[in-house]
């Protein structure tokens, strides 16, 4: 809907209503479907792309996960085993890593470089992550500008829009499911629509805060004028849900409500997490079906992850420092048992869009999910090395079923190649040593 | 007077000791009298703080009742400086926060509003209740809006705010509709959801600059009783009953005798001790049977309640908390300690609080020993000397521990098949030994080690494994043979008191004292050191003194240039 038209309808809506006319609009379904391919609406406008990133720290053994050979073709290492059915929709990059100066800092390289393009420093404010400047470019429209969620039953999430505060992770699948699919969801498939007259009130008495920010900043110094700015994009964030919800959504013919899930024990208990996992792969299916948000960000346990087996004295991180490594195996097996259990959680994760179909194509295939790590070799907690993984193809804009080694290179360059393939005009990406404009064209559709 | 009693208290003169008070009164005196000037300061900043959780929830219950539920989540603090109250300084809203206060502000105005509550609530009755009026709407918004905003709204801000309640009112048809999307904004507006300090010239200091009363009263209200200023401290604002010294002294008296300085010290020392990672803490069931979900909550209350006790009701040296053996216990942490608790309970009653004195065995060092520290900083299923080492020096020294580098060998560690190394104090002693770090695990691991006694979910042991634990070590080169020895060596720091006075400071101005401020800061220590280290004359010390009011012109002159605004 044009500005004008909002713009005309507010007024408009607002004095009808308010006599008493609520206005009931019933469009014929059948027009607005999908076309025959089912990959794009009727009028000849694809679905819209989305994105995501899984997180989990801890990196992943070396030599366990690199394919053997680059570009299309290769072949799925056994660690990454489960992966395999998927292969063709999967890119493999290797040999990446973060540019840190002096000792490596630990937990922070990976998300700080991989997502945010920077190492972190003191008194400096992180600029926006990855998933915000994409966000930003394709997510504008939905209800949510991004959702997040965590895993491990804490708040965690390295997705910021700049500055220190991070989005909070959502934690519990019964909270994000209220919060998705609760009174204010509208359903894009529903027979008729009726704009609720109390959210145009308020969506235009809300409107009336932002009145204040001019007379604010003038009080203020330039740090917290950004933090000023930052407060009222967050509360237009809220006035587009309310300005959302007085529209007619677009039908989406794959959007169904999902049932409640069940309320369920979260926590850093390997299982506790995996249940989360799945929990949250299935709504936020269907957030994305719905045409809720198009981008979303999965925390699995974080970095120095405390991921814990029932009954064991010590957690995950604990035994990348100091579990020996197994003579015979060559490597340490509580902590390759753990990244195992990692795969199998983000093999649930990418498996749970791919077994979404939308005409003849799944929701896996307008999407991209990139994954990443805070280290390459966690039991040295190295910068180098660090794995990242997309699945997806985000609608043919990236190639996929390819392997990419470029040891040495900045992790700033997957993300400088993902913004361009989803439309950010930037021809440059990341700070200091981690600053690239050298895309990686051999993926790019 | 409070000293003098003090000393006859300690002293306990016959005849000829009263002689030894006096001469004590005098030294008390002398040394009161040469540190007395408060010295010139550079000032401080202005700050814009977002409202902590728990200040949003005071300031809910205090103008609309305790009754009122919030619903809602709070997006995470964010810990600078070692305290949240300096983070958040530094903090925006995310959306997904911003989502929260509205869906918060929602839950809380329509409460307001509801029929239960109105009349209680809203200080007049509208003409017609289907439609708008301007006098009441306008009655309660200025009147809720100054204590929210934590001054007068100034009258645009008063226009705009009935405005939109009239509007809405209209549209639905319904007064009280109105005024909840009108109280709606004023819970979601950065005025309300932010402490931002306005600043004016001295007076007293031509040239400089300070805050002005609204925004002194606010900073005096929150550091001492962790709420928003309640409608007296607002009035002396107004009558500028609080710029003047004896003003000033009045009302900072009346906080600090009000029973409400107690949640402000709750706040402050949940702050320090880091309560807010409690949440993540979980013990190994398996391993620690009796580490329940009751026992999160009641270790953190019952260090709480230790230190009100304490430094309030027996106004104790801040030091003794390293020491102490008194403290309160449940049934349920009675187990945890291997302390029974002899309560009469029914069933379904909450575990109540006792009076309990912790034996004297050489294993307590006061709130150190305190589950609220030893298991929080563990590991699920085992101890950590190293983490519990490094929180004592950056909780309770103020000494910055370098986080563990990166790319670094745990060859040693990791193999636990080397006969040379069995126990948790061998390995860590080898991995120690390496030289890239050997200089952390030097000042964390002795007093981490130290406190082995306790377990993991703050059980007193002596033994690990079958093997006596040796709690033996050295702390800034002096030797100890237990925890209680540490706890001793502790009180007797001298960076405990001056830790607990830059973070004070800190906590109530936002920001960390800067270099400038040295002076000051010492004066501030002096003054603790002769008040006998007690808590209440620390805080009167710091909320009297000029320099916690006065903002450095050169801070300013950084920032985007001098704000010319005042308050109404």
């Amino acid at each position: 809907m044009s500005t004008s038209t909002e713009l005309a309808t507010r007024r408009r809506v607002l004095r009808g209503m308010m006599g008493g006319a609520a206005v009931s609009v019933g469009l014929p379904l059948l027009d607005c479907f999908l076309d025959s391919t089912g990959r794009a609406f009727a009028g000849g406008a694809p679905l819209p792309v989305c994105f995501g990133t899984w997180f989990q720290g801890l990196g992943l053994n070396p030599g366990s996960w690199e394919p053997k050979t680059t570009g299309a073709g290769y072949e799925m290492m056994p660690h990454l085993g489960l992966l395999a059915p998927l292969k063709s929709k999967i890119n493999i990059f290797s040999g990446l890593r973060a540019y840190v100066s002096g000792a490596v800092p630990v937990h922070v390289p990976g998300h700080s470089v991989g997502l945010g393009g920077a190492m972190p420093k003191p008194g400096v404010a992180p600029g926006p992550s990855l998933d915000s400047i994409i966000a930003d470019t394709i997510g504008s429209r939905t209800r949510f500008r991004s959702l997040e969620v965590s895993c491990d039953g804490t708040p965690t999430s390295y997705s910021t829009r700049g500055g220190n505060a991070r989005n909070p992770g959502e934690h519990l699948p019964i909270a994000l499911y209220t919060r998705i699919f609760g009174p204010e969801f509208t359903d894009p498939n529903a027979a008729s629509f009726t704009p609720d007259p109390e959210v145009m009130v308020r969506k235009s008495a809300l409107s009336a805060v932002s009145d204040e920010r001019a007379d604010l900043a003038k009080k203020l110094g330039a740090a917290d004028r950004t933090r000023l700015d930052e407060f009222f994009t967050s509360l237009r964030a809220t006035e587009n849900q309310l300005n959302l919800q007085l529209q007619r959504p677009a039908p989406l013919e794959s959007c169904v409500v999902p049932r409640k899930p069940e309320e369920q024990p979260t926590g850093r208990l390997i299982h506790e997490a995996l249940a989360a996992n799945k929990a949250f792969a299935a709504l936020l299916t269907y957030a994305l079906a719905c045409g809720q948000t198009q981008v979303i960000n999965v925390n699995f346990a974080g970095t120095a992850s405390t991921l814990r087996k029932p009954g064991s004295t010590d957690v995950y991180h604990i035994y990348t420092h100091e579990e020996a490594v197994d003579p015979a195996l060559g490597y340490q097996p509580t902590v390759t048992w753990f990244q195992s259990r990692v795969i199998e959680a983000l093999h649930e994760f990418i498996s749970a869009l791919d077994s979404f179909k939308e005409g003849d194509g799944t929701l896996l295939d307008r999407s991209l999910v990139l994954y990443t790590t805070d280290h390459g070799y966690a039991r040295y907690h190295t910068a180098e090395n660090i794995p990242m993984i997309t699945a997806g193809s985000a609608g043919g804009r990236v190639k996929t079923g390819i392997h990419i080694a470029a040891p040495g290179d900045s992790m700033t360059r997957v993300g400088l190649t993902l913004q361009q393939a989803l439309g950010v005009p930037v021809s440059s990406w990341g700070k200091d040593q981690n600053a690239t404009s050298r895309t990686i064209t051999e993926v790019l559709g | 007077m409070s000293q003098f009693s003090a000393l006859v208290r300690v002293l306990r003169p016959n005849r000829r000791g009263w002689f030894a008070v006096l001469i004590g009164m005098l030294a008390i005196f002398a040394a009161d009298w040469a540190i007395a000037a408060e010295p010139a300061s550079a000032g401080g900043r202005a700050v814009v703080r977002r409202l902590s959780p728990g200040q949003y929830m005071q300031i809910v219950r205090d103008v609309f009742g305790g009754d009122v539920t919030i619903g809602g989540r709070f997006e995470p603090d964010f810990r600078a400086g070692g305290l949240l109250a300096v983070g958040a300084g530094q903090v925006s809203v995310t959306a997904t926060g911003f989502e929260q206060y509205y869906g918060m502000a929602r839950t809380i105005a329509g409460q307001v509003v509801d029929p239960a509550r109105r009349d209680v609530l809203i200080p007049c009755k509208p003409v017609s209740a289907n439609a708008p009026d301007d006098a009441c709407a306008r009655q309660f918004l200025a009147r809720t809006g100054r204590m929210l905003y934590r001054r007068p709204l100034t009258p645009a801000e008063l226009e705009s705010k009935v405005a939109v309640a009239n509007e809405a009112a209209k549209s639905l048809k319904s007064f009280y509709a109105g005024l909840n999307v009108g109280l709606t904004n004023l819970l979601v507006s950065p005025m309300f959801l932010f402490r931002q300090e306005s600043i004016e010239n001295d007076p007293d200091n031509p040239g400089k600059y300070r805050l002005d009363a609204y925004a002194k009263a606010s900073r005096l209200s929150f550091m001492l009783w962790n709420a928003a200023p309640d409608n007296q401290l607002l009035s002396a604002a107004e009558s500028g009953e609080l710029n003047t010294e004896k003003g000033l002294a009045r009302q900072v008296d009346r906080l600090l005798k009000s029973r409400r300085l107690e949640a402000g010290v709750r706040a402050f020392f949940t702050d320090m001790l880091g309560f807010d990672q409690f949440p993540t803490v979980a013990k190994d069931a398996a391993i620690y049977p009796k580490f329940i979900g009751a026992v999160v909550e009641q270790a953190q209350e019952q260090t709480l309640r230790t230190i009100a006790d304490q430094l309030l009701a027996r106004k104790s040296d801040y030091r003794d908390l390293f020491t102490t053996r008194s403290t309160f216990l449940t049934p349920t942490l009675g187990i945890i300690y291997g302390m029974p608790v002899d309560a009469d309970m029914a069933v379904g009653t909450p575990d109540p609080w006792v009076p309990a004195e912790v034996p004297d065995n050489g294993l307590n060092a006061g709130i150190l020993t305190h589950a609220s520290f030893v298991a929080l900083y563990s590991h699920p299923g085992r101890t950590s000397p190293t983490l519990r080492g490094k929180a004592l020096r950056e909780v309770f020294l103020c000494q910055r521990v370098p986080d563990p580098p990166g790319n670094v060998s745990f060859t040693v560690v990791q193999d636990t098949t080397n006969p040379a190394y069995k126990t948790v104090r061998e390995r860590l002693r080898a991995h120690a030994s390496e030289a890239m770090c050997t200089g952390c695990h030097k000042i964390t691991d002795p007093i981490g080690l130290a406190l082995d006694t306790s377990d993991s979910a703050a059980g007193f042991r002596t033994n690990e494994n079958g093997a006596k634990i040796d709690a033996g070590g050295e702390l800034d080169g002096i030797k100890f043979a237990n925890a209680a020895d540490v706890g001793k060596i502790l009180h007797d720091h001298p960076a405990v008191p001056s830790c607990l006075v830059g973070k004070l400071y800190s906590y109530g101005a936002g920001t960390v004292a800067s270099q400038g401020q040295a002076a000051y800061m010492n004066y501030i220590n002096e003054r603790f050191r002769a008040n006998g280290y007690r808590l209440p004359d620390l805080l009167r010390t710091i909320v009297t003194s000029k320099a916690f009011y006065q903002v450095d012109a050169d801070q300013l002159a950084s920032a985007a240039g001098v704000p010319t605004y005042s308050n109404p």
